[in-house]
């Protein structure tokens, strides 16, 4: 029998049709599910009673699959069929993959589609991804009782669109219906009830099991922005157990020890760390396999100084993520802890000392916060709490077109809030070009090399024109899938050309932040490469189209005034080759000066030439 | 008349109502439903209507309108645990026939 819950007043659905919602934190090291029951946001257990499930998939020969706990069991014997951490491997390609990871899986790498190969067959992360879902799909709907009308699932900031598809798709083949995926720091912020106070700027310091996330975001009108992001994919919770563990491995001259017995000092390590958040003090022994006994006794202060190297490690994102934000840590109104490691009362210390030792908010479960945040914006999409306000999907990086000289012209801005449409009207650049190829990219820099090239098409068939005179539309489109189409028009034929780009692979987490921090760095730099490229395509095309009018009407000019131009032309031609930004602008309008003459006396001839034969009457 | 709560739905109801931070009490009611004909609804109140019955058990105020109440008389409001399931429950005196879900039933 089902059990009831309390639902807000008059929002009462049928028998077997109430929505039930759950948020999904598909972590890299433990995911977890949660739902609103009577109001209130609660995470699942699973069949351990636990709450955090490892986000761990065994294939075994039985063709019986294993998520979890119970999978976990298989990593020392069965290694490689055990697959661990695959939210690393998401949205990537083979290259990206073997550059990043020391893993011990098999890969093989068809029409660019990673796959690991297991005792079950070749599985893809997103299908790996998908096996980790639907265990926590099973779960929420054996707790709930009820069929999963949708769900939300969260996904790291930095992650660009073909890591969030490939999350997207692991939830379309879990069988769940997804209503959004959701920043995780947002939906750590959603947890707060951020998102119904007035607007602020706020800081995530996300501290996990093996990786360290630092977000800036901005709440405005009901919009999420993510600011800015940082972290250390090297730095992490276990990192703390490491040094527990070698501390003790160093003290008591410990030599010789098996697989078995690192594995439980690290174990041990673990839980010391977990009852020194708590205790000052503590003594305990562990039996090793050469049946020889430690007696351990490690001090809160042992371990803080031990520590103190990583925690201010784990401060340098925080330093960098202000300075790329452009904001001074005393604009922040909040500072979120998320993360079970930033339960450390060494870690909360610095991370407040750094913001003037401002309170944090840290009172939600900080391994419970990004899943709670999801369940409570669930709950609200799928239409259980009568609210007018929606959240927000933005773009992570800006979209744009080649130009002319290699420069990008920006469509569609970073952060904006999608479903999305720009238009933007684009000319040719030459004579009778009938064609034109379109280069879409993805980034921050002002050079479309420097930014990620996602598709090219071209639009054929543009009648000849004089240079400058077509139109050509150029419209950007991100549907609320975050799918984005490309279309070019030209607007006196109507002929048209488009294209549905859907990246086949992403880039690195690590990638996507440096090519953020990139476009700051380098902005600089990245100026003065376009000022110069602009500089001289004006340059070019107006030496391109003064020799061609020397060559038609080139005895309007008397010898001096020939002469006078043709050695303007050779120096801003020498300027361009040196590549000399003031020069060439300082020629060029040297040059349009100097023509200006020679443009009126061949605006004469023309209009002399268009008039001859006509009356006075035909002319007006 | 009476509508009464056990001590565990009582201790999840105020829990629930503090969370919310408004509302003055629960509502049990029935509507016409369903796969056996009616339906126990369950809410949060934040205002009584003209033909609303109150009670009060171990705390909890409780509100049922007064046609609801001619099928819901004795009921008591549990809240469980089962297997891996955790809600309310309605032990309802006067129900003849529960669909397999129980969710919907008949007097």
């Amino acid at each position: 029998m089902a059990l009831l819950q309390i639902a807000e007043p008059g929002s009462i659905n049928e028998p077997h049709k109430r929505k039930i919602a759950i948020g999904i934190d598909l972590g890299t090291t433990n995911s977890l599910v949660a739902t609103i029951k009577s109001g209130m946001p609660i995470v699942l257990n699973n069949e351990h009673d636990e709450k955090l499930t490892p986000s761990v998939v065994y294939y075994g020969e039985t063709s019986k699959i294993k998520v979890g706990k119970d999978a976990l069991k298989h990593l020392i014997t069965d290694p490689s069929n055990t697959i661990l951490s695959v939210k690393r491997l998401l949205g990537k390609d083979i290259n990206e993959i073997e550059l990043s990871a020391k893993l011990p899986y098999n890969f093989t790498d068809e029409n660019n589609m990673v796959k690991i190969k297991t005792i079950q067959g070749d599985k893809s992360p997103v299908q790996v991804s998908a096996d980790i879902l639907s265990k926590l799909s099973y779960l929420a709907s054996q707790s709930l009782g009820e069929e999963i009308t949708g769900a939300v699932v969260t996904v790291p900031a930095y992650f660009n669109e073909a890591q969030r598809q490939a999350t997207k798709q692991a939830a379309h083949i879990a069988g769940l219906n997804v209503l959004r995926l959701l920043n995780e720091p947002t939906a750590a912020a959603i947890a707060y009830g951020l998102d119904n106070k007035t607007d602020g700027t706020f800081l995530v310091y996300d501290l996990g099991g093996g990786t360290l996330d630092v977000s800036v975001l901005k709440f405005s009108k009901g919009i999420f922005q993510v600011l800015a992001v940082n972290g250390n994919t090297a730095i992490g919770g276990d990192d703390f157990d490491h040094l527990i563990c070698k501390h003790i491995i160093d003290n008591q001259n410990l030599t010789n020890l098996t697989k078995e017995d690192i594995a439980s000092l690290i174990q041990l390590s673990k839980n010391l760390k977990e009852q020194l958040s708590f205790n000052e003090s503590l003594s305990t022994n562990i039996e090793l396999s050469s049946k020889q006994v430690l007696n351990i006794t490690i001090t809160q202060k042992e371990f803080y100084n031990l520590s103190n190297n990583l925690v201010n490690q784990s401060l340098l994102p925080i330093k960098k993520v202000l300075r790329d934000a452009k904001i001074n840590s005393n604009e922040i109104d909040e500072v979120i802890m998320v993360g079970g490691s930033t339960r450390m009362p060494n870690i909360k210390d610095a991370v407040s000392g750094l913001f003037n030792q401002k309170k944090l908010l840290s009172s939600i479960d900080p391994d419970l916060v990004v899943a709670i945040g999801a369940a409570i914006q669930a709950d609200i999409l799928v239409g259980n709490k009568k609210d007018d306000w929606l959240l927000l999907d933005v773009t992570p990086l800006s979209l744009g077109i080649e130009t002319m000289g290699g420069l990008v012209e920006k469509i569609i801005p970073r952060n904006s809030t999608i479903p999305i449409t720009i238009a933007q009207d684009f000319t040719t650049q030459k004579d009778g070009q009938n064609a034109m190829s379109l280069h879409i990219v993805q980034g921050e820099r002002e050079l479309s090399h420097e930014c990620r090239s996602l598709a090219k098409f071209s639009l054929k068939g543009i009648p000849p024109m004089a240079a400058g005179t077509a139109r050509i539309r150029i419209t950007f489109q991100i549907d609320a899938d975050g799918l984005l189409s490309v279309r070019a028009k030209e607007q006196t034929t109507g002929i048209e050309s488009s294209i549905t780009v859907r990246p086949s692979f992403g880039l690195a987490d690590t990638q996507i932040e440096q090519m953020l921090n990139d476009s700051i760095k380098h902005a600089k730099e990245d100026i003065e490469t376009r000022m110069l490229a602009e500089a001289q395509n004006k340059a070019t095309s107006l030496i391109t189209m003064l020799e061609h009018a020397i060559e038609i009407d080139g005895d309007l000019l008397i010898d001096e005034e020939k002469s006078q131009l043709k050695t303007i032309l050779a120096n801003l031609n020498q300027a361009i080759e040196q590549q000399n930004t003031n020069l060439i602008t300082k020629l060029t309008d040297q040059l349009t000066n100097a023509a200006e003459t020679f443009a009126v006396k061949r605006t004469n001839r023309a209009l002399k030439q268009s008039l001859s034969g006509k009356t006075i009457n035909e002319v007006e | 008349m009476s509508i009464t709560v056990t001590e565990a739905a009582a201790n999840r109801v105020s829990k629930f109502l503090s969370n919310r931070g408004k509302g003055i009490g629960v509502r049990l009611g029935v509507k016409t439903t369903g796969c056996s004909g009616l339906a126990y609804k369950l809410e949060f109140v934040d205002n009584k209507n003209s033909d609303d019955v109150e009670f009060e058990s171990k705390g909890v105020v409780i509100i049922v309108d007064k046609k609801s109440l001619q099928y819901l008389d004795g009921t008591q409001l549990d809240y469980v645990k089962e297997g891996m399931q955790e809600g309310f429950k309605f032990a309802n005196p006067n129900v003849k026939d529960e669909c397999g879900c129980g969710e919907s039933f008949t007097v």
